[in-house]
């Protein structure tokens, strides 16, 4: 029987994980790290230092903005030199707090020992404050609050939680190392979610390609109840929330403004997993994450335990510098990481991955006319049409991008993949989801 | 034989009765439209360009004729002389209508303002303004792919291949704004003319980065330093986030600003070469 998957769409892109064998290896301290406030979902938050204030690791200095928001911490001791502007991973120039790096000393509140907490006995509600005050988003580049996911809307019964451990972007494998490394924090982090969430199961999803993580996770599970390893088939897009949905119980999610919670699930990434054990069980802040340095040319790709802050330019140097024939440097993976404006943009708390391609594989080909092929139709994981948003984009006929479910888009960019016209479809999909999202807004705040 | 005639007959006679009929329908559902609406939509360019925030030159007549007064009813592409005509014909009366067009306000033409990267997705300043803030090191500037261009509907707008930023052809612009609504930057500012030259003194530049950050991503940028503020004699420019703005309304074209300004960003446009003007007489002015 082969593994389960989702059935719409999907595309088969050439994986290339150049360093799933490699273990998490510690990054160098930064000299000077930049935190980016707007690291999630939602309202950028507000700084809660001034220039000059001396920090710990996991100090706090910015402060959430609302309910959709997150905490910022230190993820390094010294003094905040400045609250200025950085180009961030978005290509927008945005507010920042700069602290200069001044040796390495923690807040004491924090279990920095190795033993595994197993035990956590705490009510739902300090589950979830600790969560908040951790600043932990969804780790795996949707930086969704995750005090927020475990908050459902009223109504909707959830009874089971999802793990992300697909990883379906090629070159990237972040989160299979971290299950390599770590198996028995992130099933206690699982266990406290599903205590949070009051459900009795929990599905870890992973793709055939990383079977020493399946072994080695079932191995765990066994005794554990509740908890299910379950292999699936490679396909790109199998980490979308949705297509994860589909995969692991076949249910479908309607489409916006419905949530997953509205067919009883809750997706969480592997990586998040993880953030949850620490922050609940050794009082750690989300200050530090795995990132994978990758590349076809890059001499020594590996994975890194980055300090939050981080300036990329300095995991290049130490994955083995950039490579003479660089074109292109994305933050995340080939499908659905964004192109960086230079080195100096600090990793933030959803930067999966530093990729560098090499002038042939990043340069784009020409352009050509649309000759109706479908064959983007046919990549669609939402069952969209993708040629015909597109279009309607490119004239500004927002009516019909609306009309044609364009909210729907979970810009994956399988039709741009697929386009043998090589047409930049997910540009304009992009284009009028975003005036699409914007009419809506208007029309729902005019009401 | 005779069935050819009763085909005639039969058809002649069904066709008189769904004539009368459409006759007498047409006169009791008839709607009286005031002639005043034709006469003004005649007098109208007829470019549907939507400047008046109308839709279309119909539109535009039917709202003339249908108001009060004038007030808030102009064509942006008529000159006064339409316009005061619209006015004698609905008896209304219009007190100053004053021309607009639309001014450019950046100057980083690939000489002043190098790339630093290529952006290489599609060709349009509002999908490439989602993806980042643009090749150069300046995110308020001008993107270069001429959205602009393509919205207008009277050929007075084009990029120039040299500096790589459009340029507004002053005797075809209408100023009826569709492209400074087009601009994802916002860098195209509709503002009425002057004088019979059209000339213009205004701060090409509509970058907020501080100082430091404009002047390293463009050789002409506005770093907010306020000297023509203190130049201005007329309170006409002010300085807010880094940024120094001309009120085009205030202005008097003295062009003090100009030779005050360090960055070369001030602007004049459409005036004769000019040599009396020195960096001392301004001085003498402080």
């Amino acid at each position: 029987m082969s593994s389960r998957t989702f059935s719409t769409g999907g595309i088969h892109p050439d994986a290339k994980k150049l360093t799933s064998a490699k273990a998490i290896e510690p990054a160098l301290l930064p000299e000077q790290a930049v935190f980016p406030l707007s690291q999630h979902i939602g309202a950028p938050s507000v700084p809660c230092v001034n220039k000059g204030d001396k920090v710990l690791v996991g100090t706090l200095i910015a402060k959430p903005a609302g309910q959709m928001s997150a905490c910022i911490h230190s993820s390094v001791s010294g003094t905040v030199a400045r609250i200025d502007s950085v180009t961030d991973s978005s290509g927008q120039r945005r507010p920042a707090i700069f602290i200069d790096v001044e040796g390495d000393e923690w807040e004491p509140s924090i279990d920095r020992s190795d033993s595994l907490v197993v035990n956590v006995n705490m009510a739902k509600d300090v589950i979830i404050d600790r969560i908040r005050d951790a600043g932990i988003v969804g780790m795996g580049g949707a930086c969704f609050p995750t005090h927020v996911k475990l908050c459902p809307p009223s109504g909707c019964k959830i009874d089971t939680l999802i793990i992300n451990a697909v990883e379906c972007e090629p070159y990237l494998t972040a989160d299979h190392s971290l299950m390599l490394d770590s198996p028995d924090q992130i099933i206690v982090g699982i266990r406290i979610l599903m205590k949070t969430l009051d459900v009795e199961s929990a599905v870890i999803g992973i793709e055939e390609n990383k079977a020493d993580a399946i072994e080695l996770l079932r191995g765990k599970v066994r005794m554990v109840s509740g908890i299910e390893v379950m292999p699936l088939a490679m396909k790109y897009p199998q980490g979308g929330e949705k297509q994860l949905i589909e995969a692991v119980t076949g249910r479908r999610v309607p489409p916006p403004p419905a949530l997953p919670a509205s067919v009883g699930c809750v997706v969480v990434n592997v990586g998040t997993a993880f953030a949850v054990y620490e922050a609940v069980a050794k009082n750690k802040p989300l200050i530090e994450r795995v990132v994978t340095v990758t590349g076809d040319s890059v001499s020594n790709p590996c994975n890194l335990k980055v300090r939050l802050g981080t300036s990329v330019g300095r995991l290049i140097d130490q994955a083995g510098g950039l490579p003479q024939d660089t074109s292109k440097i994305i933050a995340g993976g080939p499908m659905m990481g964004r192109p960086l404006l230079g080195t100096d943009v600090p990793v933030v708390k959803g930067t999966s991955g530093v990729l560098i391609l090499s002038g042939k594989l990043a340069a784009r080909k020409e352009e050509r006319n649309c000759i109706r092929c479908a064959k983007c139709v046919e990549a669609c994981p939402m069952g969209l049409e993708p040629y015909k948003i597109a279009t309607a984009g490119e004239l500004g006929n927002w009516n019909v991008a609306e009309e044609s479910w364009v909210m729907s888009c979970i810009e994956c960019g399988c039709c741009q993949s697929t386009c043998p016209s090589r047409r930049p479809l997910l540009d304009w999909v992009r284009l009028a989801k975003n005036n699409v999202g914007r009419i809506i807004r208007e029309r729902q705040s005019g009401k | 034989m005779s069935s050819i005639l009763m085909s005639v007959l039969v058809l002649g006679v069904t066709g008189l009765f769904v004539g009368l009929a459409l006759f007498a329908v047409a006169r009791k559902f008839s709607v009286d439209e005031n002639p005043k609406v034709k006469q003004i939509e005649d007098m109208l360019p007829g470019a549907n360009c939507g400047g008046c925030g109308y839709p279309g030159c119909a539109g535009f007549a039917k709202a003339c004729v249908n108001s009060d007064s004038m007030d808030g009813l102009m064509c942006t592409v008529c000159d006064k002389e339409v316009m005061q005509r619209i006015a004698d014909l609905t008896g209304h009366s219009i007190d100053s209508v004053s021309k607009r067009t639309a001014l450019v306000r950046c100057n980083g033409s690939c000489e002043n303002r190098p790339s630093l990267n290529r952006y290489d997705g599609a060709r349009s300043c509002a999908a490439a303004a989602l993806q980042n803030g643009g090749e150069t090191g300046c995110s308020y500037g001008c993107i270069g792919f001429g959205d602009c261009v393509s919205v207008c509907g009277f050929d007075a707008i084009h990029m120039n291949p040299e500096t790589g930023l459009p340029a507004v052809d002053q005797e075809k612009c209408t100023g009826c704004g569709l492209c400074a609504g087009k601009c994802p930057k916002n860098i195209l500012e509709i503002a009425n003319i002057k004088d019979s030259r059209n000339r213009r003194v205004y701060v090409s530049c509509v970058s907020r980065d501080k100082g430091p950050i404009a002047k390293n991503a463009c050789k002409v940028a506005c770093i907010g330093c306020g000297k023509c503020v203190s130049a201005c004699a007329y309170d006409a420019i002010a300085v807010e986030n880094s940024l120094a703005y001309v009120d085009q309304d205030k202005c008097r074209l003295c062009r003090k600003c100009e030779s005050a300004c360090p960055q070369h960003s001030i602007i004049a446009l459409n005036f004769t070469q000019r040599t009396d003007v020195l960096p001392s007489s301004i001085q003498q002015n402080e």
